[in-house]
């Protein structure tokens, strides 16, 4: 087949530059990884239950476009419940999407026009600026810093802003640097939002997993909630991640448009997670707790560990990630990955795999056991003697 | 020190060194320590304990749940016939509970006739205690909150972003 069938679009969005990485790292043997972007719990089985109990009575059907009408209330409520957000309404506010990606997508061609701009934090999820092209858009990167703790600042916030620009999309607790914003740095950011009328889709995918304090959306501002499209899912909160299901949480208007793409690409999200996740989200506050006790743990674990190592890095107070600097090592980061996988038989994600000021950074995923977390950190160190690293 | 945060570690791995639970904690070594130790000897840390799966040893074990029926002794309520019942080394937990019978009785013996024996000969001469029910244990699925079967391996794929 000849690429000339393809669009012009597609042919300038290269496919991830790592996907070598990882096809090495697939054929080797007794290779630990803390690679992965989901936790190793299984979905909790009151959850999988449920599943179960939603098939045996044979409800199999299509559901509403915008989902199960219990399911939305339960997501409404829960943001009440956990977050103190009030006033979304499950009528209108709410849609229930394949994954919280499948979010990302809608949110983009529903509100973008032809060369509008988006703000985003660079390091990101790699998802971020395909989707923003795929639809028309222009992504914009704030780089985050590590001296910064990975927050965005209100200065290079505004430095971003163009008359092109419609649209800021942020991650807190983010992947990949476990950073956070609290309510003070938010706070801040406010009146540029308000001041350029920017829309802000905030991914609040990690929003259980926030360490030390309690996770502040940016949907808590009032005076900005019209401009802001909550993005959420059921993966990381509940370990759903192959229920594939998410949400949105946004102004009427937006819903409406979201689902006009929704209905007739999807139709609906599968009826049979949607059955769970009214489970997990109206029962699974206890599961979210345990997990996040658990994360905190290993948190605390590997990054004690990497700073006697001398692999610095600062306690992140979100997400289940660390990223720490490699830049000493004079390798880049794919490099230092490849050889820590090939020599010692760990796997982490190289920095750059997030974009471009990830470079000189490699992510390191705690969602694995004690155990596993230990006999890593060995080989990791192992590795670092090797490539004599100082500090 | 959360010490709740320090006893759900230990909880799930005694083993643990101090080094690696003060690590988990984020806690300093001398802290962990001392608070490891002072929480063993308030017996708050009563005992650290190995979760065995005897069926798959050469070792014969019989368990038993035996209901035990009380009656309780003025001023004393229950403790007294407690305490006589816990004294056996082959009782392994021994709880008071409400409902058709008062006591609990958790033992583990070499075979079903020593477990027969030990109800007959120890348990239901006790003064105080009017019927025993013992129910022998087939098998273990579970204990401790360890399920005994294989360990489902990490489905996840190897790297994932």
């Amino acid at each position: 087949m000849s690429k000339k069938y393809l669009n012009d679009v597609i042919q300038t969005i290269p496919p991830s530059g790592i996907r070598r990485f990882f096809n090495l790292a697939n054929t080797m043997e007794g290779v630990v990884s803390l690679g992965v972007g989901e936790p190793d719990f299984a979905t909790p089985w009151h959850i999988r239950e449920e599943a179960i109990y939603a098939i045996e009575k044979g409800r199999t059907f299509y559901s509403e476009n915008v989902g199960l009408f219990d399911l939305r209330k339960g997501v409404c409520d829960y943001y009440e419940r956990r977050f103190n957000i009030k006033g979304y309404d499950p009528e209108k506010n709410a849609l229930i999407t394949v994954g919280a990606s499948e979010g990302i997508d809608l949110v983009m061609r529903a509100l973008l026009n032809p060369g509008d701009e988006v703000i985003m934090l660079n390091p990101s999820y790699v998802s971020y600026a395909p989707t923003v092209i795929l639809a028309g858009g222009k992504p914009v990167i704030i780089e985050v810093k590590e001296e910064n703790r990975f927050k965005l600042l209100p200065e290079d916030l505004e430095k971003a802003i163009s008359d092109k620009t419609k649209m800021l999309f942020i991650n807190f607790p983010n992947n990949p640097t476990g950073g956070v914003m609290n309510r003070e740095d938010y706070e801040k950011l406010i009146p540029i939002i308000k001041k350029h009328d920017l829309v802000v889709l905030s991914d609040e995918i990690y929003c259980e997993l926030s360490y030390g304090h309690k996770f502040t959306s940016i949907a808590s501002f009032e005076e900005i909630k019209d401009q802001v499209i909550i993005l959420n899912g059921f993966s990381k909160a509940y370990s759903m991640t192959g229920w594939r299901l998410g949400y949105v949480l946004a102004h009427e208007d937006i819903i409406n448009a979201i689902n006009i793409i929704h209905q007739y690409v999807i139709m609906c999200a599968s009826t049979i997670s949607q059955y769970a996740a009214i489970e997990a989200i109206n029962h699974g506050d206890k599961d979210c707790e345990l997990h996040k006790e658990s994360f905190e743990q290993r948190r605390n674990f590997i990054v004690n560990g990497l700073n006697k190592i001398g692999l610095t890095c600062h306690m992140p107070e979100g997400a289940f990630y660390v990223f720490p600097s490699i830049k000493n090592t004079g390798l880049t980061s794919e490099e230092f990955c490849e050889q820590l996988l090939l020599e010692s038989k760990v796997a982490v994600v190289p920095g750059s795999a997030f974009g471009s000021c990830g470079e000189g950074y490699i992510r390191i995923s705690y969602a694995y056991s004690i155990e596993e977390i230990k006999v890593a950190l060995e080989r990791i160190e192992r590795f670092l003697k090797s490539i004599d690293f100082v500090k | 020190m959360d010490e709740i945060k320090l006893l759900n570690v230990l909880k799930n791995d005694p083993r643990i060194s101090t080094e690696d639970l003060a690590d988990i904690l984020n806690e300093d070594v001398d802290d962990v320590a001392k608070t490891k130790l002072r929480l063993e000897k308030e017996k708050i840390i009563c005992g650290y304990h190995t979760v065995i799966n005897w069926d798959k040893t050469n070792t014969e074990v019989c368990s038993a749940v035996i209901e035990v029926s009380a009656k309780p002794e003025r001023d004393k309520g229950y403790d007294q016939v407690a305490a006589r019942i816990a004294r056996y080394p082959e009782v392994k937990t021994l709880y008071l509970i409400s409902g058709r019978s008062e006591f609990l009785v958790l033992i583990d013996g070499k075979t079903m006739k020593e477990v027969a024996d030990f109800v007959g000969q120890k348990l239901a001469p006790i003064e105080g205690i009017t019927q025993t029910v013992t129910l022998f244990v087939l098998k273990k699925y579970k204990i401790e909150g360890v399920e005994l079967s294989e360990k489902e391996k990490d489905e996840r794929m190897l790297l994932s972003l």
